[in-house]
């Protein structure tokens, strides 16, 4: 057998507490297309930046062709023949097809662009591939595919040899996916290897060779596409056991009553029809791959966007919400995945950030704001959520991420917050604060909130949910009791392996 | 929230601080202390210098008055203008609603049968409305089309300044009346100085620092204060909080002109005529690097009246100096904007230095 096109050998890459890689070995070999699967978190996106020169890795080494080389920025991946399609295409908007196909090597004569050879080198790569796109038109004007179409063509115009596509299958229709596998063939007929990840397991029989499960930062197992079905791929994504570090779930009261109801929920394009029902006292989870509309779920019941259609009631009220502070009125608490561009001001201090859902309780006859009234409470809750901070005057810039996440809850029980929205409630902090959030979740229930929790960690979903549905591409796919659910139905179902 | 875990003790949460929480909150302090004294003491040696080579004009008290004269219509101007910027905004039409207002108020106040302090009032009232209004025009595109508010009263500065010079066809508006006197170019308490022998202090003056404590006050204590920082500092996190951004953000416009508008008043009751080409010059932008120099960082989410008008003092004294060294206006302009842009790059540093960290 030749040498492998590209070997990444052994990678390790570590982040502030976090394992992201932990000694990755996997081999692309020419005209071929290796599948790169596995959950979120699981390693793919690092192990790809490290291959692109986004980010350095921690160890280990990679060969192409057999000789080891060293890739420390983009340019070096670029001159290697490394063509990353990534899933936010690196395009500029107001320029045509032809100038971003050779934009950062434009042909000139003299000082000047030379418009002519552009637009013939770069109709000569799009001929080559059978692609005909209109080149003469701003990209924005044109569709997702066409827009993939130009960016593949302008990794080959760097003759690119080794091609990683993330999830270029998520945007387009079937009939693009059809010209997508077309071209891709056409590539790997011509000596590329592609590196193809996706979420969409039923697709990869179409058009991958071999399948590379990841899993916590470890490649764990490599087949031939025909030696691995669906079922084996899924379990070798979630292969571990539940962790044991969930806190007791209480039973919902049997004569629990609805609390939030949602109904045909829509909000175009990632919200088709969503309905459920949550009582007092309980988890709903939300599981689902990323862009399967769960966020955009929860952002539509906040009001954080308004829906286009569909109703929310709270207790049975109406909430016509036409802005978060509607839904905020209304005991709404929407805990965002990402605290630092949505739920904080990291510029404000811990008590600017705790009172600032529910100013008006702390403003004094004098519409002045009660400083000491706002002290007294933020050191209630300072201490009641063990906080872990200096003190309430610090900035919550400084503050880990697990206490900047209490810094929010803070923040909606000063606002008496009763239903709780929670994305990604974990992410990005570490074990022993995870844990802490998990009880507070469990003390809010105890208080009679209810809880929608939406979470790419399937342990997280089936351990911390009284039942789960499970949604894709805008609509309910299945939904679980916290008994039946297992993470291979749960995958099996989100990636759509299998109908519900 | 009795349900919650009863704390054992502020002690024990106190002593789980995070290392790294710790050593920033010390290395923060000390940061802050380092700063303070490091400014008092360049400015004690400046000052002395200062003072020296103008052979010792600069520290009498009526030289210093005389700074606080100048500044005050730029102050007053960076004072709204603080407003905006806190909010990631810019305002660049105050100049020209200056001019505005004062075109405006000057024919409303020889129109109108009032006197003393009626007509005051309501020459006042209706030059705050027109810059209110002006305000209000400018908050709307930035608000309801998310449009870049550097464009918007870009197109304000020329409007207002276009319909300042049709208003009165190009000519100054002398004022009839002349009971702007008093407020503008009166002294405060003048027979109680005089008779200590002090300098008396100049009305606008006492105009000035009322403006600026209400500011301070309206921007560090109240919730449409803290509502402004938050939504300089995160809008998305701010708008999710429930803050009503769309009103808080055209509140700070109407401010913005409505400081013009009082500024406008002043520089009108000063000249006993409302004229066109009023601040219509250096002042817009020297307002702004007032605000900026005075610590307000043009990204939003920091700043301070207090900074502000330090801002504007640095601005004023500079010139006052130079004018009592005899440096020339051409080179006064360039130690200006060297000045200028300092601070801003000691801001970038800061910011740089905060992100690393």
């Amino acid at each position: 057998m030749p040498a492998p096109l590209l070997e990444m050998r052994d990678i390790g890459k570590s982040f502030p507490g976090v394992r992201a890689l932990d000694g990755v070995t996997l081999q692309l070999y020419a005209g071929e297309v290796l599948a790169l699967v596995g959950e979120n978190g699981a390693g793919k996106s690092t192990l790809m930046k490290i291959l692109s020169g986004a980010q350095p890795a921690d160890r280990g080494s990679i060969l192409i062709d057999g000789r080891e080389v060293h890739i420390t920025g983009p340019r070096d991946a670029e001159r290697l023949g490394i063509g990353m399609i990534y899933q936010e295409f690196n395009l500029v908007p107001a320029l045509d097809a032809i100038e971003n196909i050779t934009l950062g090597d434009e042909p000139c004569s003299g000082i000047f662009l030379d418009r002519k050879k552009a637009a013939e080198e770069a109709s000569a790569i799009l001929a080559e591939l059978g692609i005909t796109i209109p080149v003469d038109v701003e990209v924005s004007r044109l569709s997702v595919a066409q827009q993939q179409m130009i960016e593949i063509a302008k990794a080959l115009r760097k003759h690119a040899r080794i091609i990683v596509m993330d999830e270029p299958t998520a945007t387009l229709t079937e009939n693009e996916i059809e010209k997508l596998f077309a071209l891709i063939k056409q590539l790997t007929s011509t000596g590329v290897g592609v590196v193809y990840i996706s979420h969409r397991l039923e697709e990869l029989p179409r058009i991958a060779d071999r399948i590379t499960v990841m899993r916590d930062g470890r490649a764990i197992e490599t087949r031939k596409i025909a030696d691995f079905p669906p079922e084996d791929v899924i379990r070798a994504m979630v292969g571990r056991t539940l962790e044991a570090h969930f806190p007791d779930l209480p039973p919902v009261k049997a004569d629990a009553p609805v609390v939030l109801s949602v109904r045909n929920l829509v909000r175009h394009p990632a919200v088709n029809d969503i309905s459920f029902d949550v009582r007092a006292g309980e988890i709903l989870g939300l599981a689902g791959l990323v862009g399967a509309g769960r966020t955009e779920t929860l952002r539509a019941i906040a009001a954080a966007d308004v829906p286009q259609s569909g109703e929310v009631d709270i207790r049975g009220h109406r909430l016509a919400a036409h802005s978060p502070r509607d839904s905020i009125r209304a005991g709404v608490a929407f805990i965002t995945e990402d605290r630092k561009t949505q739920g904080l001001i990291l510029g404000m201090t811990v008590r600017e950030n705790i009172t600032l859902a529910h100013l008006d309780e702390f403003v004094n006859r004098e519409f002045l704001i009660d400083r000491a009234k706002e002290t007294a409470v933020a050191s209630k809750y300072i201490a009641e959520l063990r906080i872990r901070t200096p003190s309430d005057e610090q900035l919550v810039r400084n503050l880990s991420g697990g206490t900047q996440q209490k810094v929010v809850l803070a923040k909606w029980l000063v606002a008496n917050a009763s239903v709780f929205l929670f994305d990604e409630p974990t992410r990005g902090i570490d074990i022993g604060s995870k844990s802490e959030i998990y009880h507070l979740m469990i003390e809010l229930l105890q208080r009679g909130a209810t809880i929608v929790m939406v979470s790419s960690e399937l342990p997280e979903v089936l351990g911390m949910s009284h039942r789960i549905l499970v949604i894709r591409e805008g609509r309910i796919a299945a939904e679980f009791s916290r008994d039946q659910a297992t993470p291979d139905k749960i995958i099996a179902i989100a990636t759509g392996t299998v109908a519900a | 929230m009795a349900a919650f875990r009863q704390p054992q003790g502020d002690t024990e949460v106190k002593t789980v601080l995070t290392e790294a929480a710790e050593q920033a909150r010390v290395r923060q302090t000390r940061m802050y202390w380092l700063r303070i004294a490091l400014a008092i003491a360049a400015l004690l040696v400046i000052v002395i210098l200062v003072n020296w080579a103008a052979g010792g004009s600069f520290l009498e008290p009526s030289n210093l008055i005389r700074v606080l004269r100048q500044i005050t219509y730029q102050a007053i101007l960076a004072f709204g203008q603080t407003f905006v910027i806190i909010t990631a905004g810019i305002d660049l039409s105050v100049g020209s609603l200056v001019s505005l207002t004062g075109v405006a108020m000057a024919l409303f106040a020889n129109a109108v049968p009032f006197h003393g302090f009626a007509l005051i009032l309501a020459t006042l009232l209706f030059g705050v409305a027109v810059g209110a209004a002006c305000g209000f025009i400018n908050a709307i595109p930035v608000v309801r089309l998310n449009l870049p508010p550097f464009i918007t009263t870009l197109a304000m500065m020329l409007m207002a300044v276009g319909l300042s010079y049709k208003l009165c066809h190009g000519r100054p508006v002398a004022l009839q009346s002349t009971d702007f006197s008093h407020i503008g170019y009166g002294l405060f308490l003048g027979g109680l100085f005089d008779r200590l022998h002090l300098p008396g202090i100049p009305v606008v003056v006492i105009w000035m620092i009322v403006i600026a404590i209400v500011a301070s006050v309206l921007l560090m204590r109240t919730r449409f204060g803290r509502y402004v920082f938050a939504l300089g500092g995160n809008e998305e996190a701010a708008r999710l909080a429930g803050i009503p951004v769309a009103r808080v953000k055209t509140l700070v416009y109407v401010i913005s002109g409505t400081c013009a508008a009082i500024a406008g008043f002043l520089l009108m009751a000063n000249f006993s005529s409302g004229s066109p080409n009023t601040a219509t010059g250096d002042e817009l932008l020297e307002s702004i690097a007032a605000v900026v120099v005075g610590g307000t960082s043009l990204m939003g989410g920091r700043g301070s009246i207090v900074g502000t008008f330090f801002g504007a003092l640095l601005i004023g004294v500079l010139y006052n100096v130079m004018n009592l060294l005899g440096i020339e206006s051409y080179t006064q302009k360039i130690v200006l904007g060297a000045v200028i842009l300092l601070a801003v790059v000691l801001d970038e540093l800061r910011k740089r230095y905060l992100a690393r960290t």
